[in-house]
């Protein structure tokens, strides 16, 4: 089985988002860069179902410009065994991510789709479902736990009430959470041996997709921030605080 | 576009039996909208949650699609549905929960829409404000598509009346089970009594807890408070409790009256679950951790002996 993985390149979690003082997004310039650590995940699993004998290959694929190139070597040295990057300058909504996904996925014709749950800067988490929906597939969301035996996928998913177990027909699209497993650190080997695997790079625009955005987004601005509280210095004093000054309790 | 021009359709969150708190806040979302307001209650056996949902202020119909393939909402048959039903409406909402995030963007994709994920805020009928990068930014986007699909985050909308409501109640029938997917089980493991997305007061640990039998110390002091127990992303990867008391960016967002923070650092994705709280505490021994400036109140202390000492206060 063939199995691509989803990347995208975001702002690293560990630095927090300054908002440009124009309103006009987020300054991402000199900033801190790395793969969504979900996608992390997901490239966790698929190479661990290739390292089972369940998959033979594994492709990362990112759209965008620029230092996407580096998100996708790092997916290389990662150990996936090729890259596909979409180059294109706009930044994409994620139904336009899923339309460009989808043809990707019409030329490779994989038996599988792994993707991280949401990308951490646009918080959108819609994208494989998306993808999962203009293919006719089945999904399955925020999973945890993954097993494949055959043409079928017993998933374990992450929900608000605990833990919801359902099988998926394969081929899938399933996107992933954090407890699934924990990525492996790359070596500077690794490194060296990832700038000798395949990177195709297709322009957007030879896909002839319609991946125009439906919305504008008109400012974007910093929260509130919150006042300056007080420490105590005890509990008493923290017990009597909320009772009889925030009165809470 | 004038108010006549809206429909608002809110998929409704439930368990067969109960609507789910969650879409209150969507439909009071949608009554910012603006436009009549119909319902979709798609389960099995789910009667009680159709007579419930027709009571809901200001609603004017619920469709209800009552089928066995409909019963654990599966996202393939679900979805299908939503584009069925979606014809003729403006607007389709549902609250930003496992549930509507699950399903809402593949009926989106197949309506060839984008998805509005997790407003905050309606400004107008095409215009609303989103929380991005762990909301450390709110972006105001404006939707050009015919039908805005939206998720919506419920802390930001007061929930609309349970009662008061006398919608009409019209069956409608889904296509066929598509086949792609089964359910198997469902575990729960966040058994208190309180709920921790509805919770007036929540207690949190962090990695600082050390390990999950110490959370007992907070399910105590949660019990005094009538509040729920959540946990740190930290705390739920390194197996203390289960990932349904995360409380975080990937976790669960949350406003209560009181939130009272345990061994918790304060990283970037923790304070986006629950920095909308209105009051916030924070216990760590470490004087410098970044939680502290948030937090209304501070004690810089031994968790392991400030708990106790505030279990026996209360």
């Amino acid at each position: 089985m063939k199995i691509i993985v989803c990347v995208k390149r975001v702002l690293d979690p560990q630095v927090k988002a300054r908002v440009k003082a124009d309103g006009s997004g987020v300054d991402l310039a000199n900033a801190k860069m790395t793969m969504n650590p979900f996608d992390e995940n997901a490239l966790e699993e698929a190479l661990r179902l290739r390292e089972a004998g369940t998959a033979e290959e594994i492709i990362v694929v990112s759209i965008g410009a620029g230092k996407t190139e580096e998100t996708l070597r790092h997916g290389l040295a990662m150990g996936a065994d090729r890259a596909i990057n979409v180059v294109t300058e706009e930044a994409l909504e994620p139904l336009a991510i899923a339309k460009v996904l989808k043809s990707i996925v019409d030329q490779e014709a994989p038996g599988l789709v792994l993707a991280g749950k949401q990308a951490i800067d646009d918080d959108s988490n819609q994208t494989a479902q998306m993808l999962s929906a203009l293919l006719g597939w089945s999904q399955s969301t925020f999973v945890s736990e993954l097993k494949i035996d055959g043409d079928t996928a017993t998933t374990t998913r992450e929900v608000d009430a605990g833990l919801e177990t359902i099988t998926v027909k394969m081929p899938a699209v399933i996107s992933v959470d954090l407890r699934l497993n924990e990525p492996r650190y790359v070596k500077l080997p690794d490194v060296m041996k990832a700038k000798r695997k395949p990177m195709d790079k297709i322009e957007l625009d030879s896909l002839g997709l319609d991946t125009a955005n439906r919305m504008i987004t008109l400012e974007v601005e910093e929260p509130e921030g919150r006042a300056a509280g007080v420490i105590v210095e005890s509990v008493a004093e923290l017990v009597d605080k909320l009772r009889n000054e925030a009165k809470v309790i | 576009m004038s108010n006549l021009a809206q429909r608002n359709l809110v998929v409704v969150e439930h368990d067969n039996n109960e609507v789910a708190l969650a879409t209150l806040n969507a439909v009071t979302a949608a009554q910012q909208i603006g436009g009549d307001i119909d319902l979709l209650v798609a389960g099995e056996n789910c009667g009680s949650v159709a007579d419930a949902a027709a009571k809901i202020a200001g609603v004017s119909t619920v469709k209800v699609a009552d089928d066995a393939k409909f019963g654990h909402h599966l996202a393939e048959n679900l979805a299908a549905l939503i584009v069925e039903v979606a014809d003729g409406y403006s607007h389709v909402l549902v609250s930003a929960t496992t549930f509507g995030k699950n399903v809402m963007p593949r009926a989106a994709a197949l309506l060839d829409k984008a998805q509005i994920s997790e407003i905050v805020e309606v400004k107008s009928p095409d215009t609303f404000v989103r929380p991005i990068y762990a909301g450390n930014a709110l972006a105001t986007v404006q939707s050009s598509d015919s039908i805005k699909v939206i998720t919506v985050r419920t802390i930001k909308f007061e929930a609309a009346a349970a009662e008061g409501g006398s919608a009409s109640i019209e069956a409608i029938s889904g296509g066929a089970d598509s086949g792609l997917s089964s359910w198997v089980s469902q575990a729960g493991s966040n058994t208190d009594q309180v709920e921790l997305t509805s919770a007036k007061i929540v207690v949190s640990g962090g990695r600082g807890m050390q390990n999950g039998d110490n959370f007992a110390m907070l399910h105590s002091v949660a019990a005094k408070l009538g509040a729920a127990v959540g946990a740190s992303r930290a705390a739920v990867d390194s197996g203390f409790v289960p990932n349904d008391f995360q409380v975080g960016q990937t976790g669960k967002v949350i406003a209560p009256d009181l939130y009272i923070a345990v061994g918790i650092s304060g990283a970037i994705q923790h304070l986006a679950g629950m920095k909308e709280s209105k009051v916030i505490v924070a216990i760590n021994n470490d004087s410098e951790a970044p939680i502290f400036q948030v937090a209304d109140y501070g004690l810089v202390a031994d968790l392991f002996e400030a708990i106790p000492e505030l279990d026996a206060a209360l």
